[in-house]
């Protein structure tokens, strides 16, 4: 089969990839997007989900600040359905530098970055469980932004456009002729089938893995992969960000976002991004950061621990600013680090950095998009897609800025009660709720099945917030399994490759948003297991996810339910006994679990 | 003070009273009604036992409207403390207005138009029973959690919508329902015009076209006079707050362990005087005076209407007069199951009152009837009941419903313990949840039915009993006597009524116990008297 002209293939569907594949469409540009995964699983979809307003940055990058101030108006304005504004404290306690207040508010105004100073009394008023000794209390623009939300948005916006997207099918190879890329070989990871793309370009937005797309291609991407452990309260003991008015460190933002709040993170160096764990001591430093801000933080309901990467690009020294070059040589330890040739990443701007591999590894067709942050996805996208258009010479100029997303009034923002207040007009009650916690129906269940299906639970949650409540699982998981075994109806199914991902045979073609033309044949009816077994991987899949995240918080009302949840799906349906890909479900159970 | 006798909260022991105005600053909030939502497991238990999902579709449950909805509403939206009205065009309303987000002080730039509060609608029909809170077992204060959700959703002014369809909301007439204490005052002195008035049925449908009360909803009659007017005019003094610092060196009280401080609530003062009569009677048949202190409304009618704000002056009002008597070592007794409940459990559940003052009231207010059975299990009761047997000394069977606020309590049911003395009597537990009035929900025009049906059973089961054999019922809450009289035609009075009746009944000297040292306060702390109240229900008013 000859393969498919493209004019960018896209690798990696977290926020930046998706804002660029809506991008390039918007173009004009015919692009396919791919992800290993689902959609922003990746470092998108696994941060605080916070809005910056800049302020966190104005002290000592002031790049990112500047970037952050803008994209926060942007996005609020063409992303509004997968924002909450609402509205951020920086707050000063007494366990924080007296000195850093004051640099902080004149580095907002010099910035340009909004922010007031407010008595800590209406602070406490505004939030009244923040400690109660808070010394200086401003109020900036952070808000809340779900990534997921923010995914789909530009991922709607970019098939509308011509754009495609294919999840869980992983590039696993570049063919390059004369300094230039000429195929890519796509492998869809459930069925193992592999196509062929020829793209005109490629754009490497891999996120932690960009350096082994990089690498696919025979070019060199370093990146420092900092784990930033997150703990997810049950509820919201604030509803504004908080965040502590000293120098950026560990723990030190609680944003609500949805139902939950979220504080992290913790920081340490790791050195794969699929593989990194999350340590009591870990835990307990975020806790008892928590308390520091809500002193009843620690005795609130912890419902998971969850971690991402932070890809931090690591310039080569002939890739340093001036500007990056003297903030290195300021600081005596990094200044010696220069010396000697390497580079303090500590001390680097967090901004983004569009690499044009053409002129620094000889790969004309090859641009790749690495660090950078959620709130300035936006921005990322639109300069490296300003690379590629003049590579490909597009003419267009962007207009991500300018169209709202979501609707021509661009949709209105989220709000907290926004979903309970849409089941109360509607008369309101949980007879069809799969997902009680999160108040998910069976008809949005079905909704997302109908456009996603063949697909996981875990998807499922992504999409619709399924199992993300107090009981994370416990009484969703089973129905939303019957959902998916529905769906199947007893055709024939295989599970296989990675626990918990579903392929289907003979039914739709996998996930996708978008067609591709001449993509790949759906899998034929295998001789696989049937119906029952889909259910079985659907639900054990599911069920390790969700208790991957309880057991690094499993104590107190977490480990009450979690036994109750045992009780359900072992005691009562036996789910222990399921054998999944040859393997006996690694749930808490006597003598296996590490509780 | 009789020989041995201490007062059971010794003055020195009280603690000091806070200064007036006295902010909490920084709330723990762990230990907030709403945060206990943190605790809910998703077991289900207290959708098995909600006594109004059982009758209507139209309320989804506890857990549904508790915990679970809790966790969509923002801090205003689950604080009527911190609520206010919110500016929203009354007209026309879509339900899409509703789906907008509030306005947040939020940060720079961040202002949006006014919207309200609450994401809330169907909260409204939980009654407040507190069946859900007391069986809830992680604790969670699911009533509690409604109540606050349902004043906020009250506090919004524009009508929400329920399936497109706006629901008549009667801010006037749930406001009125709450001034139980200024409508006694206007009753009262018409009682003859306004009883004949509450008496036709075609006025009654008037007001229900009017004001949104059913026609056939259970009204009480006003007392031709109150229960104060009466004390003060037998030569009873009526302390000004302030007063019990007089105990002892004037005389002017007799000391803690020779009196009781009675909280009548409005009631009793109002519409049923006898009751009254009946509590200071058993009273001084034990050997204790009535002090009748300075009191209004406890403010559980307010409460359960939405009138948070309201409510809390009232209670600091009480907190005030109560707490001096408290702290001179006196034990409040009230009649009044709502009343109890409230002073007990609900200033601090409901209004956040939770000082040293509030804390001393609800440690010294009893139950009447748990006092009575805690007399007597000290062997300090007088048990020389005459009998109520009926003709031809057959035992009466008296038909008994516990009412939802004494259960909230968490004390057992002493009535029955107390009214098995009584000669001739046979009290029978009735053993149903809920009569349905739940204080002012059933008489509401849409409450009415769903009322009606989860009180259905226990009208059955009196209807059941021959009125010849039964003449009357016995129920220790006011508003739950008057619905169960309205629906079954079957007298209900106050268990300490009986009581009353049956030491009437018996030789004018009734004899002391002869092994008792005769009766006495309890001098035991309030710790050691028992079960403390639980944190309750918002059992209505």
């Amino acid at each position: 089969m000859t393969p498919r002209v493209l004019d960018v293939l896209v690798v990696g569907g977290g926020a930046t990839g998706a804002a660029l594949l809506r991008d390039l469409s918007m173009r004009g540009a015919r692009c396919l997007l791919v992800d290993k995964g689902d959609f922003g699983t990746g470092t998108s979809g696994r941060n605080h989900g916070l809005l910056h307003s800049g302020a966190r940055y104005v002290v000592k990058d002031e790049i990112s600040a500047l970037q952050c101030a803008r994209e926060n108006a942007v996005l609020s304005r063409v992303a509004a359905p997968a924002i909450e504004p609402t509205g951020g404290l920086f707050v000063a306690t007494p366990d924080d530098p007296p000195d850093y207040a004051d640099g902080f508010a004149a580095a907002c105004a010099r910035a340009g970055v909004a922010c007031r100073e407010i008595e800590p009394a209406e602070a406490l008023r505004r939030e009244p469980a923040l400690r109660p000794d808070l010394r200086r209390a401003f109020a900036v623009s952070d808000g809340a932004i779900d990534p997921w939300a923010l995914i789909e948005l530009n991922l709607r916006s970019a098939v509308h456009y011509g754009g495609e997207a294919l999840a869980y099918h992983r590039l696993v190879g570049l063919q390059l002729a004369n300094g230039r890329i000429v195929g890519a070989e796509l492998a869809d990871v459930r069925s193992g089938s592999t196509f062929r793309v020829a793209p005109r370009m490629v754009v490497n937005a891999a996120g932690p893995w960009a350096g082994r797309v990089a690498a696919l291609a025979g070019a060199e991407v370093t990146l420092t992969l900092g784990k930033g452990a997150l703990i997810v309260l049950d509820r919201r003991p604030v509803d504004s960000v908080v965040a502590r008015c000293h120098p950026p460190s560990d723990g030190d933002a609680l944003v609500p976002v949805h139902t939950v709040a979220i504080l992290g993170t913790s920081s340490v160096t790791v050195h794969d991004p699929d593989r990194y764990a999350i340590s009591p001591a870990e835990i307990a430093h975020l806790m008892a950061l928590g308390d520091q801000l809500v002193p009843s933080f620690s005795a609130s309901r912890v419902l998971r621990a969850y971690a991402g990467v932070r890809p931090l690009y690591l310039p080569r020294l002939d890739e340093l600013q001036p500007r990056e070059r003297a903030g290195l040589a300021a600081d005596p330890a990094a200044a010696e680090a220069l010396a000697a040739g390497r580079i303090d990443s500590r001390r680097l701007t967090r901004a983004h950095r569009v690499l044009d591999h053409g002129p620094r590894d000889g790969i004309a067709n090859l641009v790749s998009i690495v660090g950078g942050k959620l709130t300035t996805c936006r921005l990322m996208a639109e300069e490296t897609a300003d690379t590629v258009a003049a590579k490909l010479g597009l003419g267009t100029p962007c207009r991500t800025a300018d169209e709202p997303m979501g609707g021509a009034d661009g949709g209105r923002p989220y709000w907290l009660g926004h979903r309970l207040a849409e089941r109360e007009v509607a008369g309101g009650g949980d007879a069809d709720l799969v997902c009680e916690c999160e108040l998910v129906s069976a008809g949005d269940i079905e909704r997302f099945l109908d456009e996603r299906w063949p697909c996981s639970l875990d998807d499922l949650r992504r999409g619709t917030r399924l199992g993300m409540g107090p009981c994370q699982g416990a009484f969703c998981t089973f129905r939303a399994a019957a959902r998916v075994g529905e769906r199947a109806g007893g055709r024939a199914a295989t599970a296989t490759g990675e626990r918990g991902l579903l392929v289907a045979a003979g039914g739709p073609s996998p996930v996708e948003i978008g067609r591709v033309a001449d993509g790949p044949e759906p899998p034929e009816p295998g001789d696989g297991p049937i119906g029952p077994a889909l259910v079985d991987a659907a639900l054990v899949g599911f069920l390790e996810e969700r208790f991957r995240g309880v057991r690094p918080v499993a104590w107190g009302r977490q480990l009450q339910e979690a036994w109750f949840e045992a009780g359900v799906y072992l005691g009562v349906l036996g789910v222990d006994a399921l054998v999944v890909d040859g393997q006996r479900p690694c749930l808490p159970e006597d003598g296996r679990a590490e509780l | 003070m009789t020989p041995g006798a201490q007062p059971y909260l010794p003055p020195a022991a009280a603690p000091p009273l806070p200064a007036a105005g006295a902010a909490v600053i920084g709330l723990d909030v762990v230990r907030l009604a709403g945060f206990t939502a943190d605790a809910c497991l998703k077991c289900n238990v207290c959708n098995t036992v909600c006594p109004v999902a059982r009758v209507t579709d139209r309320f989804p449950g506890p857990k549904y409207v508790g915990p679970q909805a809790q966790r969509f509403r923002s801090d205003q939206a689950r604080s009527p403390q911190s609520a206010r009205p919110q500016r929203v065009p009354r007209s026309p309303v879509t339900p899409l207005s509703l789906l907008e987000p509030p306005a947040r002080p939020g940060g720079p730039g961040r202002q949006t138009a006014p919207r309200p509060l609450s994401p809330d609608l169907t909260v409204d029909w939980c009654s407040g029973c507190g069946f859900c809170t007391r069986a809830c077992p992680a604790g969670v204060e699911i009533a509690e959690i409604n109540s606050r959700a349902r004043a906020v959703l009250r506090v919004q002014n524009a009508a929400p919508r329920l399936a497109g369809v706006p629901l008549r909301r009667r801010p006037l007439r749930d406001w009125a329902l709450g001034q139980t204490d200024l409508l006694g005052r206007l009753g009262v002195p018409l009682a003859p015009l306004a009883n004949a008035f509450l008496g036709s049925r075609r006025l009654r449908s008037l007001v229900q076209a009017v004001a949104g009360i059913h026609r056939d909803a259970p009204v009480p009659r006003f007392a031709g006079r109150t229960f104060r007017a009466a004390w003060r005019r037998a030569g009873h003094p009526l302390p000004r707050p302030g007063a019990a610092v007089s105990v002892g060196a004037d005389g002017r009280f007799p000391r803690p362990d020779r009196a009781v401080v009675y909280f009548h609530g409005c009631a009793a003062n109002y519409q049923e005087p006898r009751v009254a009569e009946s509590v200071v009677a058993v009273l001084a048949r034990n050997g204790l005076e009535t002090i009748v202190p300075d009191q209004v409304c406890c403010g559980l009618p307010l409460i359960s209407n939405g009138y948070y704000a309201e409510a809390r002056r009232k209670a600091t009002r009480n907190i005030a007069s109560l707490a001096e008597w408290a702290a001179a070592g006196y034990r409040i007794v009230t009649a009044s199951t709502s009343c109890g409940h409230t002073l007990k459990a609900e200033y601090r559940t409901m209004l956040d009152l939770d000082d040293p003052a509030a804390r001393s009231v609800a440690g010294a207010t009893w139950d009447i009837m748990e006092f009575l059975a805690d007399l007597h299990e000290s062997g300090r009761l007088d048990t020389q009941f005459g009998s109520l047997a009926g003709p031809g000394g057959t035992a009466r069977p008296l038909l008994y419903h516990a009412p939802c606020q004494l259960r909230s309590q968490g004390i057992g049911l002493p009535a029955l313990d107390l009214l098995a003395l009584v000669p001739g009597l046979e009290p029978i537990d009735l053993d149903h949840d809920c009569c349905g009035v739940a204080g002012t929900y059933g008489l509401k025009e849409e409450k009415y039915e769903v009322a009606m049906a989860v009180g259905a059973g226990l009208f059955d089961k009196i209807r059941a009993v021959d009125p010849a054999r039964a003449p009357a019922a016995a129920c220790d809450s006011e508003t739950c006597r008057w619905q169960i009289e309205r629906a079954t035609g079957r007298p209900t009075l106050h268990p300490v009524e009986f009581l009353a009746e049956a030491y009437r009944a018996a030789a004018p000297s009734g004899q002391r116990p002869a092994d008792g040292p005769g009766p006495s306060v309890d001098d035991r702390p309030a710790d050691a008297r028992g079960a403390p109240p639980e944190p309750g229900s918002t059992a209505s008013a």
